[in-house]
């Protein structure tokens, strides 16, 4: 875990999302699925966010601009610097035989970075309008379904390895469909590295904080 | 001396932020584990945040026999906060507590149901089951904390730790209904320095027993703020989940600040703001005296 101030690269709307482009200085880039915890201008508290790509010198992030935290990440502006502190959580398992990287709206975030790990593997992901498939152009060749179609109907009958990440309807429904499947789960968090037990989410009965235990947990589990 | 606050760090899976503090205070230990309250339990506002997690912990038996013996493994002084919903709770656990820095008695979590006794008759209880020093944490939130304050130093309180958080509640501007699941959450960070700065300015005035100092830290000059109302030491709460190095920044900072008012050590400017500062008036009056033209006119 390090904690860098970091100057921004680019920030280059993707359909509605943004795509925050950072210098990566001394940061490791981590393991797909990872995330950072990004300091928000003006606000309290960072915010986590999974990378989305990974090209030389750069670490890149996936936004929606959907509170006044994300809103002050996508109004950075190039030469700007935040502190950035990570690669965070557990990510991806990428000891995989069929890998199937399945993502619904900005779900899509961490499978960029994915997919280029794991050798370009098939995709499938969804979303609400023409608009915000546009960010499936971060996923060469991935099938893109738009509502309302859910990718859960698109899933082949052969054997997968799945890896998703999306809203959590859609990992709901993969979990009951996939039991294996490595799903990559959202949670508020102040912190991201096991101080704040505000991610807590329910696992094996029990509260457990998901930047600790996650944020990429079996379906199973 | 730099501690942080109850509750903002987990030592066990962020060992080296514990060991940049001087003490680590765990979270509170309650006599059954508790889960803690369902999510959403964090809400972020404008000046502060808020967390309504509910005492999670695993009880004080499996404190005793897993946590704690891992903790002494760091290295350094660790305070376990002590939380119950009576008296009696407060004090076995206190009993059972050994080889530890001090305990930090949490009479004042706001994010739990069950309303404890006073705080007085919990520290009272707590000094009759054990000899190791005991603070008293209070809340901000009493008309008059000076009176608490001298009333759990009668009690036998070693010390005390000020300030626990606010009620607060977020409403989701969508909806209008609570963010947080539980509906209201304990409000900290920035918004709470005032607070902390006034409570500590107050029972420093009221009681002998030293003060640890806590509520919107974020800097070493915020951090010389609450020891010059009279706090002893400072623990650092919200600031440790946007920065996990904040406790080095804030000690170096600390020491500049202080040096740069010309006192030898932080701790030299102790207390300071309850004295009046020393100003020539004779001087001021000379230099308006000054002024030419129409302005008013101001004698010495």
């Amino acid at each position: 875990m390090r904690r860098e101030r970091r100057r921004v690269v680019a920030a280059e709307p993707v359909g509605p999302y943004t795509l925050l482009r950072v210098d990566r200085g001394g940061l490791d880039t981590g393991v797909p699925g990872q995330f950072f915890m990004l300091e928000a201008p003006g606000r309290v508290l960072p915010r986590p966010m999974s990378v989305c790509l990974a090209p030389a010198g750069e670490l890149a992030f996936l936004i929606d601009a959907v509170g006044p935290g994300t809103r002050a990440l996508c109004a950075l502006e190039p030469g700007d610097e935040l502190a950035v502190l990570g690669p965070l959580g557990n990510g991806f398992d990428l000891d995989v035989r069929r890998p199937l990287l399945v993502g619904g709206g900005i779900g899509i975030a961490p499978l960029p970075f994915l997919s280029e790990r794991l050798g370009r593997p098939p995709a499938i992901v969804g979303f609400r309008s023409e608009w915000h498939a546009e960010a499936a152009a971060l996923l060469p060749g991935a099938e893109v379904c738009l509502e309302p179609t859910y990718v859960t109907e698109l899933l082949p009958d052969e054997a997968h390895d799945v890896l998703a990440c999306g809203p959590e309807p859609m990992l709901e429904a993969l979990r009951g469909l996939v039991p294996d499947a490595q799903l990559a789960w959202e949670a508020p968090m102040a912190c991201g590295y096991g101080a704040c037990y505000g991610c807590a989410v329910e696992l094996d009965g029990e509260l457990k904080r998901l930047c600790v235990e996650g944020p990429v947990l079996r379906a199973a589990a | 001396m730099l501690l942080n606050a109850s509750g903002c760090l987990d030592a066990l899976t962020a060992p080296d932020v514990a060991r940049s503090l001087d003490a680590f205070v765990t979270k509170t230990i309650t006599p059954e584990p508790r889960g803690g309250n369902a999510p959403v339990r964090i809400a972020e506002t404008a000046s502060g945040m808020l967390n309504a997690i509910g005492l999670a912990n695993p009880g004080r038996d499996a404190f005793l026999t897993e946590t704690l013996p891992r903790l002494r493994e760091l290295g350094i002084p660790i305070w376990v906060s002590v939380g119950g919903f009576s008296a009696a709770e407060y004090a076995e656990t206190c009993a059972a507590l050994e080889d530890v820095a001090a305990i930090e008695l949490n009479l004042s979590c706001p994010n739990v149901d069950e309303a404890p006794e006073s705080a007085a008759a919990i520290v009272a209880a707590c000094r009759a089951a054990t000899t190791l020093p005991l603070y008293a944490k209070l809340s901000p939130a009493a008309w008059d904390i000076a009176e608490g304050a001298r009333a759990v130093e009668a009690a036998g309180a070693d010390g005390l730790s000020l300030v626990n958080t606010l009620r607060g509640l977020a409403l989701d501007p969508r909806t209008l209904r609570p963010v947080l699941a539980r509906g209201t959450g304990g409000y900290s960070g920035p918004a709470l320095k005032p607070v902390a700065l006034a409570a500590v300015y107050a029972c420093a005035a009221a009681v002998e027993i030293p003060i640890v100092g806590m509520g919107g830290v974020a800097s070493g000059g915020d951090a010389l703020e609450l020891i010059a109302a009279g706090a002893g030491a400072v623990a650092l709460g919200t600031i440790l989940f946007s920065d996990p190095f904040a406790p080095s920044r804030v000690r170096s900072e600390l020491a500049a600040e202080a040096a740069a008012r010309g006192f030898a050590e932080p701790l030299a400017a102790r207390g300071v703001s309850q004295t009046s500062l020393q100003i020539s008036v004779s001087k001021m009056g000379n230099s308006v005296q000054k002024v030419p033209g129409n302005g008013p006119k101001v004698t010495a």
